[in-house]
């Protein structure tokens, strides 16, 4: 992904939540972002599967595209 | 036995017997049933063909297939023709793989006229099957108030007049357990009881309370086969309690053809339970308590009516709030062998109201739906108060389900002015009153003051509210959360396209069994067209009807899930567990079985409930139409509460909202979703195969298997 200069970066979350990134951003933050606080869920960024023991140090690139797939529960 | 019960028992007067000799389950199926008739005390065995087996599995597939045939197109739910049926289905009663006792209840419903399912935990429908029977069918009504005793061990069923005991469950449980369990606590588990309570004599929502005698606790507990009123239809036959009686229990008490196959899929699930449960959903630790503190943080929390899906106090009522309450480190299954052992309870909690106060009892639960519909639907976050309610709409056997979401509608009329104190007996009936809402449900119970009201359901009360209060019939259409006659369960499907047509299209009625897709849709975003949500709205439902087919939990299909099962190719369906069902049905029934043929069983059944329907005068598209308030912001509050996401829609569609008002944007965003439901349901029908009203058509029942000439008659009359 391409940086524009002048223009914040940002990642998109499940196609369609954009979100400005920061500097250092893990999994875990995206996932405090989102207020995803579902224990049942699959994260891919950029396509890449992140196995759940990486949330707080996978690090989240700039333009990413974040997938963060509930799966379904309880009901 | 204490003197008390023994006078109880010596009450009783015997009104018919039958004797039988008990053969052993073969492949998961006694091959035929007991039919039961109140009116004249007939006690029958019915036998069950290849046919049945064929086409409608076992579990609700039978109980649709008997009350098919024993009731008329005109049948009302208190005709005396109308019937109860409880069956297992053929993998019922397991114990080698976990959620595999449950019971599934069909009868013609007080709430929505029509065809209604349940299933419910506890031991009644295992033992009911290793007693002998594939399903239990209740048709007639007694005379005074009854007893029927079904001993598996001595091949013997009685129907017993019984005067003296009392109704309400928690009683009534405790009594029948020592009555015919005797004193010994291990004999006890071998009791099973059916009862209701005084509830259901008074609404129309009462439920059934399903037992099994807890060894731990020295008690007996209750799960609840809740929705539709089958309750009260129990109560109208004058059925006091159903009791079966079983001590032989084993490893291959279901009859398994390959015992060994099926317990190599059981030990591996119960490791992955042990392994992963802690880290995933917790239900061994929280049961589905757990959701309500989810639910708040994804805005899909009903509160207030479902006016919104969040509330700053909705902390006050999460899983911290009941790990704290539960009484933990006791295997809390309702069936043997379930490792996921979801079924939690507070011990020695004091009531402090109603005819039981002071009483220290045990509260089973309370599950999501009870905290979600009994508190945040009402705008009670108060934990005592959810106990106390839960526990009273369990002795009473009124679904905690309907009574949120009636409770709730009737707050928010009498919020909005529709009602007032005369109306409600001098009830103040704002959100949050937690002690005009326990009155309500006592009032139920005594059958008393607007309780009894509220007791109708919602579709009812509407009609009530219009006919003495001069109420406008569009606004109580708009936040009257029912359809069908059924009162939706306590998710918040406003923001979910999918998931307002998975309860909209609900065979019985919104109840999330079916279908629940919010995350898949409004979170993920991964069927974001209208060919991809009526996949899921195809796939799903037929899916989740296996399990009431079956005799199984939902639970351990997609509530715990295998380490790898991100990898892949669909990890909503959760594979390896289909293929785990694949095995199970394979190793019981002797059938080599894929998980196609899973699938078309559950479709067969699926467009049989479907047709049923449209038998009793349902079942077409005008009956898959739900609430606005379940589709989108019925009021300016509702708007501006989420404001951001709804300016966001319009502008996509080329509003200009910088030029509208709230009431203007309000109209916009209906118009757009109501058509967006059309379209859907269009969508739905032609991959489902029927017609764009709704029926199956002729060919699509062709295909499953089911063109009974009377089905294809009702179908052809519907335009199939």
């Amino acid at each position: 992904m391409t940086v524009v200069a002048g223009q914040s970066p940002t990642i998109v979350v499940n196609g369609t939540r954009e979100l400005p990134w920061t500097q250092g951003m893990t999994v875990r933050d995206v996932l405090r972002l989102c207020n995803f606080t579902y224990s049942l869920i699959i994260v891919t960024v950029n396509g890449r599967i992140v196995p759940k023991e990486e949330f707080d140090t996978f690090p989240v690139p700039p333009e990413a595209e974040v997938r963060v797939i509930h799966l379904i529960a309880g009901g | 036995m204490s003197h008390h019960i023994e006078e109880m028992k010596a009450a009783h007067r015997l009104l018919a017997e039958f004797t039988y000799e008990r053969y052993p389950v073969q492949r998961g199926y006694t091959n035929r049933t007991l039919y039961i008739n109140l009116s004249d005390s007939t006690i029958a065995s019915k036998p069950v063909s290849e046919e049945m087996k064929e086409k409608f599995t076992g579990g609700k597939g039978f109980g649709l297939w008997l009350l098919w045939h024993g009731i008329r197109d005109t049948t009302k739910w208190n005709d005396p023709e109308n019937e109860i049926i409880i069956s297992a289905g053929p993998i019922g009663g397991i114990t080698t793989y976990p959620g595999t006792g449950k019971s599934l209840v069909v009868s013609l419903s007080p709430l929505t006229d029509s065809v209604m399912d349940c299933n419910v935990g506890g031991y009644f429908g295992p033992y009911l099957k290793f007693a002998g029977w594939d399903a239990l069918e209740i048709q007639g009504k007694a005379e005074k108030d009854v007893i029927i005793f079904i001993d598996g061990d001595t091949g013997r069923i009685t129907i017993e007049e019984a005067p003296l005991e009392p109704v309400d469950t928690h009683l009534l449980t405790d009594i029948l357990v020592q009555m015919y369990g005797g004193d010994d606590h291990h004999a006890r588990r071998a009791i099973s009881t059916v009862t209701a309570g005084s509830g259901a004599e008074h609404t129309r929502f009462g439920c059934l309370n399903f037992s099994w005698y807890d060894l731990r606790r020295r008690a007996a507990r209750v799960k609840q086969a809740g929705r539709g009123g089958i309750g009260t239809v129990f109560r109208d036959k004058r059925i006091k309690a159903l009791v079966v009686k079983f001590s032989d229990l084993k490893a291959d008490s279901n009859g398994p053809a390959d015992l060994a196959r099926l317990q190599r899929v059981g030990t591996k699930m119960h490791k992955e339970i042990h392994d992963y449960d802690d880290q995933q959903c917790g239900m061994r630790r929280h049961g589905t308590a757990y959701l309500v503190g989810i639910m708040n943080d994804y805005d899909l929390l009903p509160v207030h009516n479902f006016r919104y899906g969040s509330h700053p106090d909705g902390h006050k009522i999460d899983v911290r709030v009941w790990d704290a309450r539960f009484t933990q480190g006791v295997p809390d299954g309702c069936w043997y062998g379930c490792t996921l052992s979801c079924s939690h309870a507070v011990d020695g909690f004091t009531l402090r109201t109603g005819p039981y106060k002071g009483q220290k009892v045990i509260v089973d639960g309370p599950e999501y739906e009870n905290a979600a519909g009994l508190g945040a639907n009402c705008g009670i976050f108060d934990p005592d108060y959810i106990l106390e309610a839960n526990f009273y709409c369990d002795t009473y056997a009124l679904d905690t389900i309907s009574i949120g979401t009636s409770i709730a509608f009737a707050m928010e009329c009498y919020e909005m002015g529709i009602i007032d104190k005369r109306a409600t007996g001098g009830l103040d009936l704002r959100f949050g009153n937690a002690e005009a809402a326990i009155e309500v449900i006592h009032q139920m119970g005594r059958g008393e003051g607007f309780g009894t009201i509220i007791g109708q359901g919602v579709r009812r009360m509407k009609k009530i509210f219009v006919e003495q209060y001069g109420a406008d019939p569009k606004i109580l259409q708009d936040i009257g959360m029912e359809a069908k006659g059924l009162e939706f369960s306590q998710y918040m499907p406003k923001e979910s396209l999918a998931q307002q047509a998975g309860y909209g299209m609900a065979s019985k009625g919104p109840q999330h069994d079916e279908a629940w897709l919010i995350f898949m849709d409004m979170v993920n975003n991964q069927i974001p067209t209208m060919e991809d949500k009526a996949e899921a709205l195809h796939y799903f439902p037929i899916w989740r009807t296996w399990f009431g087919l079956c005799g199984l939990c939902k639970l351990p299909w997609n509530d715990i899930v295998p380490p790898d099962n991100a990898l892949t190719d669909e990890p909503t369906k959760i594979p390896e567990h289909v293929r785990n069902y694949v095995e199970i049905f394979s190793a019981v029934t002797g059938r080599q079985v894929t998980s196609e043929d899973l699938l078309l069983m559950s479709e067969r059944v699926y467009n049989f409930q479907r047709v049923f329907n449209l038998r009793m005068g349902f079942g077409t598209r005008e009956h898959d139409k739900i609430p606005y308030r379940a589709q989108g912001p019925v009021t300016v509050e509702e708007y501006e509460s989420r404001a951001e996401r709804y300016d966001k829609q319009l502008k996509a569609l080329g509003y200009d909202v910088e030029k509208m008002s709230t009431p203007e944007k309000v109209a916009a965003l209906r118009a757009y979703r109501e058509k967006q439901y059309e379209e859907l349901m269009d969508a739905v029908y032609a991959r489902r195969g029927w017609t764009r009203n709704g029926v199956p058509k002729v060919e699509t029942l062709q295909r499953l298997g089911i063109d009974y000439p009377d089905v294809v008659e009702i179908v052809r009359r519907a335009g199939g």
